[in-house]
Parts: C-alpha cells; sequence; structure tokens
C-alpha cells in the first residue's frame, strides 16, 4: 500500500523545526529514519498530514563521548554508531545491542534516537537507555527539557513527549569503571525482532560483584531494571550460580503471546537469557 | 499533471489537503542526473520505476521485511520502500540496473548468480544483488558465516537460499580473480 498525502516540511534548523511542530500539532509526526514510520504510512495505519522531516538538520549526525555519557544526535543511524570506535569503547554495551537491532539495511537508514523515540516494547535501544540512565534532550517552541530515561517510556510505543517536541540527542549513562556488560537475545532469525532479549550491567569492585542490574527486550510493556545486586553481592562473579536469579525474572517480566512464541516460552527464554547473559558479563567485558 | 485525492482513500484528519502539491524531484540514479514531479508521498522504490522506468527495482511488502526494493544510497543498502524520493535529493542512488545491464559484461554478483543458479523466479534478485555487491566491497572475502549473515535481510520464495550463499562466495572469487568490474 501507499501512504495518504501529507505536506512534507523540511526544517533547516531546530528552531525551524519546533515552530513547525507547534503550527501542526497533533496533525504532525517527525520523520527520522522512517524505518518504523513509513511502515505504518504504507499500511495506513496512521495518515498525518504534516511530516516534519529532521533529516537536514545539521549538527544532529554526531556521537560525541564524554567522561559519564555518550551522546548521541537525533540523526546518527544505528550503523553509523555501530561503527564508532570511540563509543564502543565508552560503552561496550551499545554496540553488543546494536548488532541485534534489524539488519544492515535497516540500520543504515534507522536512527538510534528514533527507535528510542518509537518506544517499541520489542526494540533493544529503549532497554539500553533504560539501563544506562539514559536522558532525553527534548526541544519544542517552549525552550528544551531533558527527560530521564525511566520517565520517558509510558507504554508500547507510548512516551512523554509531547506532540510538538523533537528529541535532539540522547546521552546514554556510561557505567562506572569495572562494570562488565552483555546482550543478549533470540529471534527466529537473527535481526528480527526479539522474542526476549536482555541487557545485564555486572558491577565489580575488589573482585567481588557490587552491583547486578538488567532489563529486557519484548517481555515487559516498558524497559524497566531489575536490581538483581541482593541476590549476588560480594561474590566473586566467576563463582556465582546464576540460577539464584530466575525466580526474581520470572517475577518481573509480564510477555505476551504472539505468533512468534507462547507467553510461557517468552519467559523461560527470558529466564536462561539473563543467566547466560550475566554469566558472559562475570567472564568478559570489562567496560 | 496535478493528482487529485480519490475519493475512497481515507479523507486527511485536517482538511487542508485537497489537491496535493507536486515537487520537482531529482536524484542522481546510477550515475545520471534525473529530474521528474511527484508528491511527496511518492516512495523512492515507486519513483524510480514510475516516474524513471527504471523497473530493476522490485516491490514485494512494502514494509521493509523483504529486501527486493533494496538499493544503495550513497553505497550503502538501504530500502527503497522506505524511503520517500524526496528525502533521496542530494544522495547517490545505485540500482540494479547501475550493477550492469550488458549480458556479455555482467558484474561479479551478476555473473555468480547465474553460475550457482541462485535464482529462479528473479523477483528477489534485484535486492540481492545490490545488498551483496555494497557487502563485498566493504568485505572482499567472506567467510560462509557472513555470507550467510548478509542475506538475511533479504526474502526467497524460491531457491531455498543455498546457492545464493555459494554465490556469494562465488561473487568473491570472481572479484578476487579481477573478472567483470
Ligand atoms: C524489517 C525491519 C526490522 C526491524 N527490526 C528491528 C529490530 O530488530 N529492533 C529494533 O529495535 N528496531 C527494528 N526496526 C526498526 C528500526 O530500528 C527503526 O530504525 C527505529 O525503530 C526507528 O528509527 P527511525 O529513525 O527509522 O524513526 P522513524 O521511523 O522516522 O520514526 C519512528 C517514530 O519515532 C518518532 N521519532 C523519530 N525520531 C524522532 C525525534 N528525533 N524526535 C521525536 N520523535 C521522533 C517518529 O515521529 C515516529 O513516530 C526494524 C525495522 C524494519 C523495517
Ligand atoms: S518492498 Fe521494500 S523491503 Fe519489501
Ligand atoms: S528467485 Fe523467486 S523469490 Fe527468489
Amino acid at each position: 500500500m501507499k501512504p495518504a498525502p501529507f505536506v512534507h516540511h523540511e526544517p533547516r534548523s531546530v528552531e525551524e523545526a519546533v515552530a513547525t511542530l507547534a503550527e501542526v500539532g497533533h496533525d504532525g509526526k517527525v520523520l527520522a529514519g522512517g524505518q518504523s514510520l513509513i511502515p505504518v504510512l504504507n499500511m495506513r495505519l496512521a495518515s498525518p498530514n504534516h511530516l516534519v522531516d529532521i533529516n537536514r538538520l545539521p549538527g544532529c549526525d554526531r556521537v560525541e563521548v564524554g567522561d559519564d555519557h555518550v551522546r548521541v544526535g537525533a540523526l546518527v543511524r544505528h550503523a553509523q554508531l555501530l561503527a564508532d570506535a570511540r563509543a564502543a569503547s565508552a560503552l561496550p554495551l551499545l554496540g553488543q545491542a546494536l548488532a541485534c537491532v534489524a539488519h544492515p539495511a535497516i540500520r543504515n537508514r534507522g536512527t538510534t534516537v528514533g527507535s528510542i523515540a518509537h518506544a517499541d516494547a520489542a526494540g533493544e535501544m529503549p532497554s539500553v537507555a533504560v539501563l544506562t540512565g539514559a536522558v532525553i534532550e527534548a526541544a519544542s517552541v517552549r525552550g528544551t527539557r531533558e527527560i530521564a530515561a525511566t520517565d520517558f517510556f509510558e507504554g508500547p510505543l507510548e512516551t512523554t513527549l509531547e506532540a510538538d517536541e523533537v528529541v535532539v540527542a540522547v546521552r546514554f549513562g556510561r557505567f562506572p569503571t569495572g562494570t562488565r556488560t552483555a546482550f543478549l537475545e533470540a529471534a527466529r532469525r537473527h535481526g528480527d525482532y526479539a522474542m526476549a532479549g536482555v541487557a545485564v550491567a555486572l558491577g565489580v569492585t575488589d573482585g567481588v560483584v557490587s552491583d547486578a542490574r538488567a532489563s529486557f527486550v519484548s517481555v515487559t510493556p516498558v524497559p524497566d531494571i531489575l536490581d538483581l545486586t541482593e541476590a549476588v553481592r560480594g561474590r566473586e562473579p566467576g563463582t556465582v550460580d546464576w540460577s539464584t536469579v530466575a525466580d526474581a525474572v520470572a517475577a518481573h517480566v509480564d510477555p505476551e503471546a504472539d505468533i512468534h512464541a507462547s507467553a510461557d516460552y517468552r519467559r523461560a527464554l527470558v529466564i536462561e537469557l539473563t543467566q547466560r547473559a550475566f554469566a558472559a558479563a562475570a567472564q568478559e567485558g570489562v567496560a | 499533471m496535478t493528482e487529485q485525492i480519490m475519493s475512497h482513500t481515507s479523507p486527511p484528519v485536517g482538511s487542508d489537503i485537497t489537491v496535493e502539491p507536486l515537487h520537482e524531484i531529482t536524484l542522481s540514479v546510477n550515475g545520471a542526473p534525473h529530474t521528474a514531479t511527484a508528491p511527496a508521498r511518492r516512495l523512492l522504490s515507486d519513483f524510480l520505476r514510475r516516474e524513471l522506468g527504471l523497473t530493476g527495482t522490485h516491490v514485494g511488502c512494502e514494509h521493509g521485511v523483504c529486501g527486493a526494493c533494496t538499493v544503495l544510497v550513497d553505497g550503502a543498502p538501504m530500502r527503497s520502500c522506505l524511503m520517500f524520493a524526496i528525502s533521496a535529493q542530494g544522495h547517490e542512488i545505485t540500482t540494479v540496473e547501475g550493477l550492469g545491464t550488458d549480458m556479455d559484461n555482467l558484474s561479479p554478483v551478476q555473473q555468480a548468480f547465474k553460475e550457482c543458479h541462485a535464482l529462479q523466479c528473479g523477483f528477489c534478485t534485484p535486492g540481492f544483488l545490490t545488498t551483496i555487491h555494497a557487502f563485498l566491497e566493504t568485505n572482499p572475502s567472506p567467510t560462509e558465516a557472513e555470507a550467510r549473515e548478509v542475506v538475511s535481510g533479504n526474502l526467497c520464495r524460491c531457491t531455498g537460499y543455498q546457492n545464493i550463499i555459494k554465490a556469494v562466495l562465488r561473487a568473491a572469487e570472481i572479484r578476487r580473480e579481477g573478472g567483470a568490474a
């Protein structure tokens, strides 16, 4: 199918973009990489009258690595971030997760910020945003504001972003030195949306576990953090029996059934993936 | 040429679009500039096929899943069904026609597909050819696992994929032998 007609706006500055968004309100949509929005338009699940195409905004295609964050501009494509060596060494979890986002042709066009704004419960990057304590930088005619990732996701495909706001960048938080991370997911075919997935961060201080947290893909309505520290604190990472976290994971997730997997299968899958991800983080991936 | 909104399409939410505006769109395709008028909603895939008559780019699913419409944008494979023609202005597009149309001088990937019987009906083939062509530019000596990975985003209903994977490896071989450019 083909999209319904729309007016195409191509702002050349953030000021111009937010002015247009303020004018068109709920009748407008931001167009970034289009890898989630254009399928929706093609299938006519939505037919906004105005598209505010941000692809020609200057300065939004940069990845900046700071002491405590990696800042990703709104036009940084998944592939660009995945190939960024500085970002990879500052926050290995980014690359670990991005490699699971879609297929290369989709990653060449889709933006990482767009996948966070899209807030798909099956998306990898919302989960990474939450686990890293990311901050979403939003702009509108009313000015700019920063939204903590934990306050950003409201439900599947729902965020606290207002219709007249554009996300200019997302700052992913860097973990303290000594934190090891891993990302694991299971999909029917590599690159497809995961049936279940998990991001883990394992803090190790003086040779023992000081922190163990996880966030999930496709098994919770919104990505949120499960803190498992109590179960494993003070243990040597290599000696932990990770099956001790199984019950807490089972209680935390709330998977739904679809054509790809039943709810029970997803729950069993994510328990196994979480154990394996922590075990992998314990072995390697020192950040 | 103006396009009147047809009555059977869903009416706009606000009512400020009655006659759809047309844009003059100039694209560089396979090294040559092309200009045509089209509405903003014209997908790059349809613009190539309909406005420019380049029907090598095939359209299967129109939601990014099948890969048949894959073209190269500044050398990188992208879904032409998930991009508006108007967004492609200023970028260099390569379609399957850009890989080669001379039967006696096929590109390495085309030649390999022919040798390995990597196509049957050919519907999916343009998307595989563009994807693999771009892949071999950056990875001239792939392993079998990498060959499998590169085609994982493209669907083929006929071949069962084995010959396509063989063709990826064969194309790499032809390139190394300095075969047809
Ligand atoms: C076949 C296929 C497979 C895929 N597989 C996966 C997968 O496995 N995992 C995964 O995570 N994703 C997957 N995706 C989606 C892909 O990652 C998209 O790139 C991403 O979800 C959206 O980014 P985008 O830049 O394309 O955003 P768009 O499609 O342009 O926009 C998506 C939504 O976010 C809004 N938006 C985008 N950017 C901004 C901004 N800066 N400010 C405000 N609002 C904004 C838009 O208005 C729209 O509502 C897949 C897509 C396809 C087609
Ligand atoms: S037609 Fe574009 S991916 Fe199927
Ligand atoms: S050859 Fe027929 S779909 Fe691939």
